[in-house]
């Protein structure tokens, strides 16, 4: 084990795949000579070569659509968007194409690749920069979406996500990137796709998020625990879909409280999604009404400090309130 | 010894009188398979079909210069005739047009017309238009990677270079220098849209020069000229030396799908006048006039269609439908077990 941060764990899981499997090839837009804005493919360029670490134009359809073109033939393509705010023009690659190939085609083709992107706001990136685009993509069946929260799941999901045979949408929150530490293995250990995980085990209330926010929903946790002696289960979902319902909905039997946790604004959000399966399937196991708590119905994050740490954080300790309020209850 | 006095058309092209009967055949099974296909329509038999009569000179012309086996192709939906050149039986089409479970496309999952087999190294396609230009130049990307002697084709109407994926995928084909013809079917109209509204060029040939790599113009309803220029551009992406834009003025003869009415943007005598074009009576001509075919061996090789036609439309509807719980299955690759 050695203690990575987000970004280095990617990276280095990254590297070692590209090392091991010649049918690995990144594209996109300043992976080459710049080595990513945030310099996942730094000097990787020169260790692998032009034909695999591909400078694309500045056109995101273009890029997952030749990613798609890749995987038809052969390749392993590891398409980065340099910030999911720019993935909408390939919006239509991503749900038409790559998403519903193995469907359409009656399982005879499929499209084994893997699509980056740093997401999530937090960082000083505004409205362009700062976006949540998972419930997007995770509505259409046929594509997997992943989200860690940890250097190890980055890693490890990363390692898994090139190993499905389904192109699977990987977001990484920026924030996360360089703020969030943790032991990472030094084999090739696999985070499976699909799994959530208990990152804190606790009895009073169980406590869903993803990404960044669920850091937030750790932090609120252990002070809970200190002050009050409530006791938070969280679960981080890890992958948006296909969503692990079981793992959700038996924490959730086990406390009867549930508060879903997330960035993105909130209305139709995947808290819409994980709140309504609790519903459905544990309503008469809960001892209060299920809280959403996402980010405000905006159309995003506004660049100014304190209207962006009003989208992140509305009211000082909100999460710690709506816990502890829940416990409550 | 024979003496060759003057070298023909054809065999300055280098096709054998074979070629050329085997060629007239696929035009003649396309446009005898679009009627019938359409027949099946209008008797309530099938919801939906994607007419391509008009455009048989420039399909088959064009695909008759691509390998069945090694070279990958994309078709778009009005490419009946690209299809079946490349391998796809009349039997096959109608299990589609009737959406059977055995269609080797997407088993009666997508409409007719919507292309696939890795059988054949046909990608499959959808309905939004030019998203298979990228991929093009994707899989053209794997085959130079990989080192494997093949060349991708990609077909498209006129109507896709609007896009922006026809363009961004044109582009990356140009930087990387890749083994792929881009082959435009230009029938002047995207819908009902004529050509003058969709861009202020004559040419849709002359935006190559933007990417690079050259376009030609060819008379599509001329199987030879499309033929010729298709062969050039494959000897060109074997070679290395890139992509070609080649695009073929051709018109359609009928409605762009079963449910349009073209009454509505076209003419009758524009549409007529097209019809004095008919890439298959022009063939037609050419084969009688160079003593390739006669008339007993056209209503031979004219029957002998029509009968393949006739019994694939029997067995195909005949065939089995897709199991209803089948609906959920191949979202996901699933568990060899």
């Amino acid at each position: 084990m050695t203690e990575k941060n987000v970004v280095t764990a990617i990276r280095d899981a990254l590297h070692d795949e590209m090392a091991n499997d010649e049918r690995i090839v990144l594209l996109g837009e300043d992976v080459g000579a710049r080595g990513g804005v945030f310099r996942i493919s730094d000097g990787w360029l020169d260790e692998f070569g032009e034909e695999r670490v591909i400078d694309t134009p500045l056109a995101e359809s273009g890029i997952v659509g030749v990613a798609i073109g890749m995987a038809l033939h052969g390749l392993l393509p590891v398409a980065e968007i340099q910030f999911a705010d720019f993935i909408h023009p390939a919006f239509d690659q991503i749900i038409s194409e790559a998403a519903r190939l193995r469907y359409r085609s009656n399982g005879d083709f499929g499209v084994p690749m893997v699509i980056r992107t740093p997401c999530g706001g937090g960082i000083h990136g505004a409205l362009y920069h700062s976006q949540s685009i998972e419930t997007f993509y995770a509505h259409v069946p046929g594509l997997k979406v992943v989200m860690p929260s940890t250097p190890a799941d980055a890693a490890g999901l990363l390692r898994s996500a090139l190993r499905d045979p389904d192109p699977v949408l990987f977001l990484e929150h920026k924030k996360t990137y360089r703020a969030i530490k943790g032991e990472v293995p030094d084999d090739a250990s696999l985070v499976p796709i699909g799994v959530a995980d208990v990152k804190r085990e606790g009895g009073d209330l169980t406590c869903v998020s993803y990404g960044y926010s669920l850091h937030g929903c750790l932090d609120a946790a252990e002070r809970l625990a200190d002050d009050e002696g409530i006791s938070v289960e969280i679960v981080d979902v890890r992958t948006l879909a296909p969503l692990d319902t079981a793992t959700i909905l038996s924490s959730v039997r086990k406390t009867s409280k549930a508060i879903v946790v997330y960035e993105d604004n909130r209305t139709y959000g995947a808290g819409a999604e994980i709140a309504s399966t609790i519903a459905e399937e544990a309503l008469f196991d809960l001892d209060a009404p299920i809280v959403r708590v996402g980010g405000p119905d905006i159309p995003a994050m506004p660049f100014a400090a304190p209207l962006e740490h009003y989208f992140m954080e509305p009211e000082p300790d909100h999460l710690y309130a709506r816990m502890r309020a829940l416990a409550h209850a | 010894m024979s003496t060759q006095v003057a070298e023909t058309p054809h065999g300055a092209l280098g096709l054998s009188t074979d070629d050329l009967l085997a060629m007239y055949r696929l035009l003649l099974t396309t446009r005898l398979l679009d009627e019938a296909a359409l027949r099946q329509n209008r008797m309530g038999r099938a919801p939906f079909v994607v007419p391509a009569a008009g455009h048989e000179g420039c399909q088959i012309g064009t695909a008759w210069a691509m390998r069945r086996g090694s070279d990958i192709w994309l078709p778009y939906y009005r490419d009946l005739g690209v299809v079946l050149t490349a391998g796809m039986t009349p039997y096959e089409v109608f299990l589609g047009v009737f959406a059977k479970a055995d269609d080797p496309s997407s088993g009666g999952r997508q409409m007719p017309a919507h292309w696939g087999s890795r059988r054949l190294g046909i990608i499959s396609g959808s309905s939004p238009i030019a998203t298979q230009v990228p991929h093009a130049a994707g899989i053209a990307y794997a085959v130079r990677y990989r080192g494997e002697d093949a060349v991708v084709g990609c077909w498209f109407g006129d109507g896709a270079t609007s896009e922006g994926d026809w363009h961004e995928g044109l582009n990356f084909s140009g930087i990387h220098r890749l083994p792929v013809i881009f082959v435009c079917e230009n029938n002047q109209y995207a819908i009902s849209v004529p050509q003058s509204k969709q861009m202020a060029v004559e040419d849709v040939a002359m935006r190559a020069e933007g990417y690079g790599f050259p376009g030609v113009v060819v008379d599509g309803n001329d199987v030879l000229a499309c033929y010729g220029a298709m062969k050039t551009a494959h000897e060109r992406a074997l070679a290395g030396e890139g992509p070609t834009l080649i695009e073929c003025k051709t018109y359609r003869f009928l409605p762009h799908t079963s449910d349009d009415d073209d009454k509505s943007y076209r003419s009758r005598e524009e549409v007529e006048e097209a019809k004095g074009k008919d890439p298959l009576a022009r063939f037609g001509a050419y084969l009688r006039q160079h003593d390739v075919l006669d008339e007993a061996a056209e209503e031979e090789l004219r029957g002998s269609a029509k009968k393949e036609i006739d019994e694939a439309i029997q067995a195909a509807w005949d065939a089995a439908d897709p199991d209803p719980d089948s609906a959920l299955r191949h979202v996901f690759q699933e568990d060899e077990s």
